[in-house]
């Protein structure tokens, strides 16, 4: 090979990475689609929705509770921190509820359950690939679609604002904790800060954010693990590939939004 | 009555079936033979959609199964996988009656339950297995629960894929006079893969032979002892010498 076909190896590779990378969110955008219009057409699995319901937000609330309450913790010693650099501690009980409303809560959450919850999915509906079980429900006249994708993708879009609007309120509890007990804060004119700066639309947002965070998780753990690969190993990366691939799109989709929602 | 007319499909440089032709009578029970990896199940899942064949042309009663109202289609169907393919979410009688609690064919909870009980009394599991989940259950009893779940409906078209893998002489014993029973009685199609040749005389009427990719040798299961095609003879011998290498 040449000098110069050397120096353009990896620019090559890069070019078939995104490539690739395109291609892939193609196909998981067509899926997506997929699932959307078996919204549409009967029959649906109510009762794999309420499992669903229960395995993406009942058992998120803890892991979400406690990423919540530890940030709303550290901003709130970072804020006091660099407003006493201007004498503006007061801000504290704002700027902590507006950063975890806005922007905290939906993104530290739905990352945390996109780690859980993403993974979890993929690896499930990935094993039941590779067991020949999505096969099984095909000749069974179930169509794997509307029986695994749909009630989880639904479940999780409903689900994760409202675990959002937990970690809001426990964040917001956690900020109030340290701003009280170490930072010198009248509890009561704490609280009133927070509530006469917070916004409506402040806390809309974020859980605008969470529906579509939870709808991202979802989508990509059904994608990856029915196109899961053979054996254990291809259960393996399609768990890694959903895990990845929904953090990456919850961060994008994030800035996305937000230009969305407060650039005016 | 199924049909397949010069069937091909390759997974990237692997040809697995280079031109399968084959006819299954409706009523008749025919049994696929064959070495391992030559394509068997690949065959069953081409015709039941669930791979897509690259050439030739499969029909059921004269219609292309690729055309057509699938939902119909799969309803005239059941299957067993080689593997068992149960759901490990749902319990063994959920899984027998899946077809039951949903869809077309839906029936209240209790009769599917019972139904479902019954199927795995003709495949040799007592009722006390029925609350039980897959994963408590040793393979041969999963084969058996997969068994039951292909013929819940009652389907009129029945793929068994290896039904006596795994099990013991006397269970295989049971299971063969099973799928002859779903033929004879309720005039069920049935093919079926298997490697034991206890099983081949026991339930086939016809007897096909796929090799190469192909279908080396078919022919009432009568006239198998008395092919002279060496494949034939070697495989029902269970010869290591002759045309079929050892090593593929
Ligand atoms: N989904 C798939 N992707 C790639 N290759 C496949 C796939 N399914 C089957 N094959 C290949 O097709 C060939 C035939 O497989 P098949 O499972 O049909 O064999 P078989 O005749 O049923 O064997 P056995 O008797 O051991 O069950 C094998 O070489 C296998 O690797
Ligand atoms: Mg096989």
């Amino acid at each position: 090979m040449s000098a110069a076909g050397y120096l353009l190896t990896p620019v090559a590779g890069l070019g078939r990475l995104t490539l690739s990378a395109l291609a892939t969110l193609g196909r998981i955008a067509i899926f997506a689609a997929q699932v959307v219009t078996h919204l549409f057409r009967p029959p649906y699995y109510p009762r794999e929705l309420g499992h669903a319901i229960m395995q993406i937000g009942w058992f998120s609330l803890p892991v979400v509770g406690l990423t919540a309450l530890f940030t709303g913790g550290a901003l709130a010693l970072q804020i006091y921190a660099g407003g006493e650099r201007f004498s503006a501690e007061s801000v504290v009980p704002a700027i902590v509820a507006i950063g975890m409303v806005r922007e905290l809560g939906p993104v530290l959450g739905g990352l945390m359950v996109a780690a859980r919850v993403a993974s979890s999915i993929a690896a499930e509906i990935g094993t039941m690939k590779v067991t020949e079980q999505i096969d099984a429900l095909v000749t069974l006249s179930t169509n794997p679609i509307k029986y695994l994708a749909l009630p989880r993708v639904v479940a999780a879009t409903l689900a994760v604002p409202v675990l959002v609007a937990v970690g809001d309120a426990i964040g917001i509890m956690g900020g109030w904790l340290v701003g009280v007990n170490r930072l010198g804060f009248n509890s009561a004119a704490y609280i009133k800060n927070t509530v006469d700066f917070l916004e409506f639309w402040d806390v809309a947002s974020g859980l605008w954010k969470g529906a579509a965070f939870g709808f991202i998780v979802a989508v990509l753990g059904c994608y990856h693990g029915m196109n899961s690969g053979r054996g254990a190993q291809g259960v393996g990366r399609a768990t890694k590939s959903a895990v990845v691939g929904a953090s990456v799109l919850i961060l994008a989709a994030n800035y996305l939004l937000t230009e969305v929602f407060f650039s005016s | 009555m199924i049909t397949l007319k010069d069937v091909h499909k390759t997974f990237g440089t692997n040809q697995v079936l280079r031109g399968v032709d084959l006819t299954i009578a409706s009523g008749s029970s025919m049994v696929i033979i064959g070495g391992s990896g030559t394509g068997k199940s690949v065959l069953l899942k081409c015709i039941l959609g669930l791979v897509h064949h690259d050439r030739g042309l499969i029909e059921l009663d004269g219609q292309d199964v690729t055309k057509g109202d699938r939902d119909a289609f799969l309803a005239r169907f059941g299957m067993l996988f080689q593997g068992g393919a149960l759901f490990d979410s749902l319990r063994v009688w959920e899984n027998v009656a899946f077809r039951l609690l949903r869809g077309s064919l839906r029936r209240p909870k209790a009769e599917a339950r019972e139904i479902a009980i019954e199927k795995l009394r003709r495949v040799g599991l007592g009722p006390q297995v029925a609350d039980l989940f897959p994963a408590e259950l040793s393979g041969g009893m999963q084969k058996r629960v997969g068994l039951a779940r292909a013929i819940a409906a009652e389907p009129e078209v029945i793929f068994f894929d290896e039904p006596t893998t795994g099990l013991d002489p006397i269970m295989s014993g049971v299971i063969n006079d099973l799928i002859r029973e779903i033929v004879v009685e309720m005039g069920a199609t049935a093919m079926t893969i298997t490697h034991d040749m206890t099983s081949v005389r026991a339930i086939a009427d016809n007897v096909a032979m796929l090799h190469g990719g192909m279908i080396r040798w078919t022919g009432p299961v009568a006239e198998m002892d008395a092919t002279s095609d060496p494949y034939v003879q070697q495989f029902i011998h269970g010869r290591a010498e002759g045309p079929i290498e050892s090593v593929r």
